[in-house]
């Protein structure tokens, strides 16, 4: 059952390659700014999802810091471009 | 490469293919979808079906490496919870105000300061 285990694992990475690679194109093309923002957005998704199954391929429980600290910084960086947009200014004085 | 035991394996294959699954159909309907505000719905597909398979099975395998029950992986589902309907809407907000003074001629309608229409 581990081979399978393996082969799901390897199928998850891919998924998550191809994931990201969409919102690559989605970053270039957009015809917005918000457009970019939201690729952004699901391209920092992917890539901690993409650090979770790393942990889970090598068996390690070390990659789960470093996917909680993208999570966190990836809401903060969503969130301030996101308030950019609207108001031209992140922090109001 | 240590061996899992058969209770992480079976689940965690299944809830692997689901969330590949779903990761895939959310980043098509990232690249696909015609306007932006249905574009939206697809990280949101990411953000709960996906990244609920794939916390699920890290923590299941985390638990058989560790040998006790491990409930690390619940701290990014509940900050994935919270924080990705607030981006939703935050991303919404820009949108609606940018297409609004970008269709009229007129200053904006809504006031810059507050984000709401007078």
């Amino acid at each position: 059952m581990n081979e399978v285990f393996g082969y799901a694992v390897w199928f998850v990475q891919v998924c998550l390659v191809v994931a990201m690679l969409n919102a690559t194109v989605r970053l270039f093309i957009g015809p917005a700014a918000q457009d970019r923002v939201l690729a952004f957005d699901a391209m920092y998704l992917n890539g901690m999802l993409l650090l979770l199954v790393l942990g889970i391929r090598s068996r390690s429980t070390a990659y789960f810091d470093i996917a909680l600290l993208i999570a966190l910084f990836g809401f903060l960086g969503t969130m301030a471009l996101a308030r950019f947009l609207m108001r031209g200014e992140v922090i109001e004085p | 490469m240590e061996t899992l035991p058969l209770w992480v394996t079976i689940p965690g294959t299944v809830l692997l293919v689901f969330g590949g699954v779903m990761i895939l159909a959310g980043s098509l309907g990232l690249l696909r979808f015609p306007d932006f505000f249905s574009r939206l719905h697809g990280p949101a597909t990411t953000a709960t079906g996906g990244a609920a398979a794939v916390l699920l099975t890290s923590m299941l395998c985390s638990a058989a490496i560790a040998g006790r029950p491990m409930f690390h992986e619940l701290v990014i589902a509940l900050l994935l919870l919270v924080t990705t309907p607030v981006t939703s809407i935050v991303m919404l907000q820009a949108a609606v105000y940018r297409n609004r003074a970008r269709l009229s001629h007129d200053p904006p309608a809504a006031d810059p300061r507050t984000g709401r229409s007078t």
